[in-house]
């Protein structure tokens, strides 16, 4: 949306869902893994979003599992990608298996995605140690990935309550740059149930701060919004939004 | 080009053979008289004996190489052996020592490249000395500016660890020497691990899951609840955890 020629990869081989989240799951024909094996190339594989002419999907396969990624092949990929592309996106499978560490071996940058509860965030101090362990910037003793926060389904209200940790605690237990908060949403569901990204949605809590995300991450000084809890204007009142 | 093992799920490929660096333990011998170097293994086991079940240790000749008694190596092996250690290898040792460690199947290492602590110390009879000795020996001192993430392990061999970053929980710190902690201490900290008891541990805000020094713990549930997130330091005191807010 902000004009850079962008890749997403889907890493969750054997899960395959991006393609419907990003409504193009009815022109799959070639996946991620065909294109690793060879089986079809690049340009076959990569589908082009409907919405945005800089926008590149290419899909996980469905039939096969993850072990169907390697090293060498993703390596290849993503070289291939990266000649044309400015951004590649790997959307890693959640927890630290075979998915998530070929997704993030060749990484950058990477935007640890979590939620505001303890487990949630147990396991992304695990997985910003795999990053700082694990990747090929750390194996190279290159600079290491930068790494940002994204705090997904946040709502200050069970927060006031004390049911979920509060920004400012994840913040402090992750030591990391936080790149925005997500609030809880019903227009996410909505959005991925029909196949538009949330983040078209202009008016929603959740597009908005999903652009603001773009934004800080592409360099903006945004202050951070949807952290305190919002109270209702008379007007919303009025009409019971 | 893959340092990592990815598996591959080759059924033509039934193993791979690569190198991997570990940090092992040594014993350096100061001394041939086998009933100090029994009495004084007796000590350091009975201070931790946990830490040492299992823990595969290298022996170190270089101090005794040249000295005219003869080690046997085969009964300190045994000696080590009995005490749950796994002698793998010797190192630094004369001819005859390296043709013994042959028969015993034990490996000869080189020399290891991490550290030079010039430790030029005659022999010595170890029936007169203490545990200082051994203390006394230069320490290095491992610092990291990153956070450690649950996880991940920091061992620092030999001497001190200072953490200047937080420490999630489920890491876990471990020390010969001191442990710093600059930041939030989450995890595990494992001071002194070789047995020397005059080690701490301190840190900015006590949250840890598990404290140790020379191998005396507490868990987090055993920890004073009115230290939690405060600065400490935690040291030994007659064989208990003392844990001081700074």
């Amino acid at each position: 949306m902000k004009g850079h020629r962008s890749a997403v990869i889907d890493f969750d081989v054997g899960l395959r869902n991006l393609d419907l989240i990003m409504g193009c799951e009815r022109r799959v024909v070639y996946d991620f893994v065909n294109v690793i094996n060879g089986e079809a190339n690049l340009n076959q594989a990569l589908i082009r979003d409907k919405r945005s002419d800089n926008l590149y999907v290419l899909p996980a396969s469905q039939t096969r599992d993850k072990h169907a990624l390697t090293q060498e092949g993703v390596g290849r990929v993503l070289e291939e990608l990266s000649e044309d592309f400015e951004y590649v996106i790997c959307d890693s499978p959640a927890g630290i298996e075979h998915g998530a560490t070929m997704a993030m071996y060749f990484a950058d940058d990477a935007i640890v995605v979590t939620n505001p509860e303890v487990s949630s965030v147990r396991d992304s101090d695990r997985m910003l140690g795999i990053l700082a362990s694990k990747s090929r910037r750390a194996e190279n003793n290159e600079e290491p990935i930068k790494e940002y926060l994204l705090l997904s389904r946040y709502s200050p209200e069970r927060v006031k309550e004390g049911e979920m940790l509060h920004v400012e605690d994840v913040k402090e237990i992750l030591a990391l740059q936080l790149l925005g908060v997500v609030p809880e949403s019903k227009a996410v569901l909505t959005a991925s149930n029909s196949g538009v990204p949330v983040i078209l949605d202009k008016e929603g809590d959740a597009g908005k701060a999903y652009m603001d995300v773009v934004e800080r991450y592409l360099g903006e000084d945004l202050p951070h919004r949807f952290i305190e809890i919002q109270k209702k204007k008379l007007f919303g009142r009025l009409f019971g939004r | 080009m893959s340092v990592n093992s990815f598996n591959k799920e080759d059924p033509g490929t039934a193993f791979e053979l690569k190198a991997d660096s570990f940090t092992l333990p040594f014993l350096r011998l100061l001394s041939t008289d086998a009933d100090s170097v029994a009495k004084q293994l007796a000590e350091k086991f009975s201070q931790a004996p946990d830490f040492f079940r299992n823990t595969p240790v290298v022996i170190d000749m270089k101090v005794v190489a040249d000295g005219e008694n003869r080690v046997e190596l085969a009964w300190l092996a045994g000696l080590l052996r009995s005490y749950g250690m796994i002698p793998v290898g010797i190192r630094g040792g004369n001819e005859a020592h390296n043709e013994s460690a042959a028969a015993l199947k034990l490996s000869v290492l080189s020399e290891g490249r991490a550290r030079k602590t010039v430790t030029k110390k005659p022999p010595v009879d170890l029936s007169d000395a203490t545990t200082k000795s051994t203390d006394s020996v230069l320490r290095e001192t491992t610092v990291i500016t990153r956070p450690v993430r649950s996880g991940q392990r920091v061992y620092a061999a030999g001497g001190d660890l200072v953490i200047v970053a937080s420490v999630g929980s489920g890491a876990e710190l471990i020390a010969d020497g001191n442990i710093h902690v600059y930041g939030t201490l989450r995890g595990r900290a494992l001071a002194g691990v070789g047995g020397n008891r005059e080690c701490r541990i301190f840190c900015n805000n006590l949250q840890a899951e598990l404290v140790s020094v020379a191998g005396t713990y507490r868990v987090s549930e055993n920890l004073d609840a009115t230290m939690g997130g405060k600065p400490v330091h935690i040291y030994l005191d007659n064989n208990s955890l003392k844990i001081d807010a700074i």
